[in-house]
């Protein structure tokens, strides 16, 4: 937490210009996501192949409300949270009690309904065209440049480690790494399985939404590819790099995805076959992911 | 009045009755014994009492109360805890982690409390580690107090169930073959350690193959074999039975020869 903390302290010392402040932001940006994410697959065992979903439904709550009702930022987001925390809870019950590939096949079907809506909803998100988003302001400031963004990011990333790191270690983080562990286990040791499934499934939709909100507020455009099937890929992902049940891990996965494309990017066209190769050696070379191996090879000598 | 009581039981699999017709009342404080040859349906009696299955019919009432078909979670709630024979550790975790899943009810579980490590949370989780550790060394494990789950041998594992079973501070303790796979010296350590737990008020139902361990410990046996009671009583009437010594501890004879 300290050492994160330092890191996004003293990282503007070495960002030489925006394009590097960008880079930076939108890491912060997804770590904050897959942090959240982490609690459901890493350390609850449950996938989610619908997450961009809510992605996707914050960011279009924040824009709508801001550019169509005047709403504030803020408040935008926080409506944004609440919904989204809503419908997670609402589809959470009945998807949650399936498992493995079922699982995958539903929640699959959700970010793909959640996709279809903003597309074919065009009187309100401007269809596959998008549409345009204010910029954030806060009591008044406006955040105007990278540098404000940074922070801000950096803020919001050091508070989603902290709960995320919270929710780990209590009595609700055990809870769910039991279920993970073993479900009969779990249930037998008074654990309401399902409840907690649908409960990790909403934070982490909301921290979905969070950062879909200021997504949208910071390019100040969204289109539906936001919550689209490869979004959410992408979004797994980065977990399963990282290290699973790895809250740094996460942080980790996020920034090696996030800059892969960029430095792909002489590939063009190719940077998805990348993608894809390197998901698949981490399975094979690296099952736990980036962080967990390597903090095991290093108690190891 | 007894703790648990079950009436009529049955429930089959696709035509295959495991258990069948079964009534039998637990006593508060004693320590009861289901045996039976192997497939005898005794792992299945257990599964229907804690909630993993649901009876095709009959009753079970815990404490006064019908608890028919209720989840596991709420079972464990009500007093009911459980260990398996098949070890169910979460080897995702710390010994004392999964020492501590076992107090989960006693906890403060609140959704924004855990998010935001309340101060109330943290306390009941300290209080929470330290009892879990005691509980370990009870058990006899307390030398595991820092290791992970994956990294104990499985007698060990044995112990850090019943431990687990434990925290939940049960009135009815289920033991799923405790003893299996133990060692002679291993087992005498279970014996104890069983005898401990029923001296403090907690009723004890055990399911177990070592005939010696559950003849010197038990108030109470039941017999099934093919889903059916064959007998109960004491463990001399039960000796004593023609039919158990027919149908149960002939094959025992058997599998001490060799």
């Amino acid at each position: 937490m300290l050492i994160t903390a330092a890191v996004i302290a003293l990282l503007p010392l070495a960002l030489p210009n925006n394009y590097y402040y960008d880079v930076a932001i939108r890491i912060g940006m997804n770590a904050a996501m897959v942090v959240g994410l982490n609690l459901l697959i890493g350390y609850a065992g449950q996938i989610s192949l619908g997450h961009a979903g809510f992605v996707g439904l914050g960011g279009y709550a924040s824009a709508i409300l801001t550019s169509r009702y005047g709403w504030p930022p803020v408040a935008a987001m926080l409506l944004a949270m609440a919904c989204v925390g809503a419908i997670a809870f609402l589809v959470a019950r009945p998807i949650l009690r399936l498992r493995g590939h079922y699982l995958a096949m539903a929640t699959l079907g959700l970010g793909i309904i959640i996709y279809m809506v903003l597309v074919n909803e065009s009187s309100l998100t401007g269809g596959n065209d998008g549409m345009q988003v204010p910029p954030f302001t806060l009591f008044g400031a406006t955040l105007a440049n990278e540098r404000a963004w940074y922070w801000a990011t950096g803020a919001v990333l050091l508070v989603a480690i902290w709960v995320a790191n919270n929710i780990v270690d209590s009595p609700l983080g055990r809870a769910l790494r039991a279920l993970h562990g073993s479900e009969v286990a779990a249930q037998v040791a008074g654990v309401d399985t399902t409840r907690y499934k649908v409960r990790v499934f909403v934070v982490s939709a909301v921290f979905a939404s969070v950062v879909g909100s200021m997504m949208a507020h910071y390019v100040g455009f969204i289109t539906p590819q936001v919550s689209g099937f490869f979004h959410s890929i992408e979004l797994v992902t980065m977990v399963v790099v990282g290290g699973m049940a790895s809250t740094y891990g996460a942080v980790v996965g996020a920034a090696i995805l996030t800059m892969l494309p960029q430095v792909l990017s002489r590939f063009e066209g190719y940077e998805m076959i990348a993608f894809g190769a390197i998901l698949m050696l981490t399975m094979i070379f690296l099952p736990r992911g980036l962080l967990p191996t390597i903090a095991a090879r290093w108690r190891r000598s | 009045m007894s703790l648990l009581a079950v009436e009529a039981l049955s429930k089959s699999f696709g035509g295959v009755h495991a258990v069948q017709d079964l009534s039998f009342e637990i006593e508060q404080g004693k320590i009861h014994s289901i045996i039976g040859p192997n497939g005898a349906g005794k792992t299945t009696v257990f599964n229907l009492l804690t909630g993993l299955y649901k009876p095709s019919t009959g009753r079970v009432v815990f404490d006064g109360e019908e608890v028919t078909g209720r989840d596991a979670h709420e079972l464990a709630r009500r007093g009911m805890s459980r260990t398996f024979q098949n070890l169910q550790i979460c080897f995702n975790m710390s010994a004392v982690e999964n020492v501590m899943v076992g107090a989960h009810l006693r906890l403060d579980q609140r959704l924004l409390g855990c998010m935001l490590r309340l101060p109330a949370v943290k306390r009941g989780d300290t209080r929470c580690r330290d009892e879990a550790v005691e509980l370990m060394h009870f058990a006899g494990v307390g030398k595991y107090a820092g290791a992970e789950a994956h990294a104990m041998p499985y007698g060990a594992l044995k112990r850090l169930e019943i431990a687990r079973a434990l925290a939940a501070r049960p009135r009815l303790l289920l033991l799923d073959e405790p003893a299996a796979g133990l060692n002679p010296t291993e087992t005498h350590e279970i014996d104890e350690l069983i005898q401990k737990v029923a001296a403090s008020g907690t009723t004890v139902v055990l399911v177990e193959h070592d005939m010696r361990l559950v003849m010197g410990i038990s108030d109470h046996i039941l017999v099934l074999d093919y889903g059916r009671k064959l007998a109960e009583g004491s463990a001399r009437e039960v000796r004593a039975n023609p039919e158990v010594i027919a149908a149960y501890l002939g094959t025992l004879s058997e599998s001490q020869e060799r």
